[in-house]
């Protein structure tokens, strides 16, 4: 069963999704609206499909042979999983920022210029102004101003993750899918990013996959409760956290379970 | 702690100290006959190396002389057997690493890489003698670069593919995130993130194709006189070595000991130097 609230603007549409590793049946006919310029949560616990989910919206799986998708899943109406989909441009569209922070061996400056210099011709002036654009909406561009020369690897954990936000936003895609992005912070940075999500959804549609409930709870504005690959139950969140429909939900957001 | 604990926490001193016990006994074994060579080179080499020897070319017996003809013709041989192989072994490497997780081509490749690793080298020293010497009918220095760049393509292979799995995949993901295509991710990512490996790895080539004699004896062989010609038969360290210590003569024996000394040396300063870039690489990490 897929409860769906009424979403009036929606971004991605997720039909019959269904997702295999190998001989594995991971997602079991997920379907789902994802709504625009809103905070999306998957919540669920280990193994139950939330990070396999987020990762069909870009097409991740596919540096890996054995895992395939079947379904739809559209992107204002254009199927992604298609085939004929440019995987590259589509990735482009649609950002993403994972568990543990991986800064690029190049200087702060050259982290965020790279993935802007794959799709854009922009000159030096430009570049430099974007560069400050998507760190200053990172909130991170005091910290780095006067060491944008210097090595991404050398900053903390908290700035490598934002650094890596900083990377995906500086392309300007539509969605930002985040995999667990606090789970290796300490709790000033998670605050931090929560404080940054929340600032960067007036212009990016986000997913946010977490295991931790209290941070979909403060994040996000519908939540998908996830297990074994099911979809249980989806709805706007403080209805998921207030008065689940399901009773495993409740089970599971209670803490007796998961 | 009771009286079973107790028993149990001294038998686990006892063995602890007797395993401890037993592999610093292996260590200083093998640390022994290191420093036994070491002190034997220093000794019998020290006295021989003089200016001379990087000025003067190789003697004949009872004159005296250096060896600079060898040196320059090791550099050289060297240098060229670096260049060639490098950018192969970085390629096939790179393509065993990202490339090599579907297909029939990478195992195989890697299985015939493993034998090359492992190929006496004697044994490609005679392949171009075979394929080379006899069919220009003369030895050349290129015949021994060729001999070199073949033992230096298998080493430069396996640590450019290892260094490149270590880089986490996550590094891919992220760059292909952005949707950037795959020559892009491995030639700004993924081949960057590991470049302090896999230099370490053509030094470590180096090192293993500066000491080689086998090869060269029946490819570049020697020459008594200073010649740049790299068509030409070329003077090198190792087969000087080898001719001089095996000759009747004090003086020959003497020079013997300073090149096998001066080859030592650069071996250990490029070990060296490689574990430095490397240590630093992983501490910055």
């Amino acid at each position: 069963m897929n409860a769906e609230p009424i979403i009036s603007a929606p971004k991605l549409i997720v039909r019959d999704l269904n997702f295999y590793y190998g001989a594995d049946r991971a997602l079991k006919d997920i379907n789902l609206v994802i709504p625009e310029k809103m905070v999306t949560a998957f919540i669920g616990p280990s193994g139950c499909g939330k990070s396999t989910l987020l990762r069909t919206f870009n097409r991740m799986y596919q540096l890996y042979p054995k895992q395939r998708a079947t379904g739809e899943i559209l992107l204002d109406g254009q199927n992604l999983l298609d085939k004929k989909q440019d995987l590259n441009t589509l990735r482009a569209k649609i950002g993403m920022v994972f568990q543990k922070p991986t800064p690029f061996p190049m200087s702060i400056y050259d982290n965020i210029a790279f993935g802007v210099k794959l799709y854009e011709n922009l000159s030096r002036h430009d570049m430099d102004a974007r560069v400050e654009w998507a760190l200053k909406k990172a909130a991170l561009w005091n910290e780095v101003k006067d060491k944008l020369k210097q090595s991404g690897t050398g900053l903390s954990g908290g700035q490598q993750q934002r650094l890596c936000i900083a990377r995906a936003i500086a392309v300007k895609p539509q969605v930002l899918l985040l995999d667990e992005p606090t789970s290796a912070l300490d709790p000033i940075s998670t605050a931090h990013i929560e404080k940054l999500i929340d600032e960067l959804k007036k212009d990016f549609t986000i997913v946010i996959v977490t295991h931790n409930m209290q941070q979909a709870a403060r994040v996000s504005d519908f939540t998908a409760y996830m297990y074994l690959g099911d979809l249980i139950e989806f709805g706007d969140t403080s209805t998921v956290f207030t008065n689940p429909k399901r009773k495993e939900t409740e089970d599971y957001i209670t803490g007796r379970f998961g | 702690m009771g009286p079973d604990m107790s028993y149990l926490y001294t038998r686990r001193r006892i063995v602890n100290t007797v395993s401890l016990g037993i592999s610093v006994l292996a260590m200083l074994f093998g640390l022994f006959w290191l420093g036994w060579i070491l002190w034997t080179l220093l000794v019998n080499g020290l006295p021989g190396l003089g200016m001379h020897v990087f000025t003067q070319t190789t003697p004949p017996p009872g004159s005296t002389g250096g060896l600079i003809n060898a040196i320059f013709g090791s550099v050289m041989m060297v240098i060229i057997a670096v260049l060639i192989g490098t950018p192969i072994g970085i390629l096939a490497g790179t393509y065993l690493a990202e490339f090599g997780q579907r297909g029939w081509l990478a195992p195989i490749t890697r299985f015939i890489n493993d034998i090359l690793l492992s190929a006496p080298s004697i044994v490609i020293g005679l392949f171009v003698y075979e394929m080379y010497v006899v069919k220009v009918g003369h030895f050349a220095g290129w015949g021994g670069a060729l001999a070199l760049a073949i033992l230096v393509i298998p080493v430069v292979i396996r640590t450019t593919e290892n260094m490149l799995r270590l880089v986490p995949n996550g590094l891919r993901e992220a760059a292909a995130a952005l949707g950037a295509p795959q020559w892009k991710i491995i030639s700004f990512v993924t081949l960057r993130a590991a470049r302090a490996g896999i230099i370490t790895g053509i030094l470590l080539a180096v090192a293993r194709i500066s000491g080689e004699t086998a090869p060269l004896l029946f490819t570049a062989l020697n020459n008594q006189f200073w010649s740049s010609n790299m068509n030409q038969p070329m003077a090198n360290l190792p087969v000087v070595i080898f001719q001089f210590a095996m000759s009747p003569y004090e003086d020959w024996h003497t020079l013997a000991w300073a090149g096998a000394l001066l080859i030592t040396l650069s071996v250990l300063t490029l070990n060296i130097v490689a574990r430095v870039l490397f240590r630093q690489k992983s501490n910055s990490q």
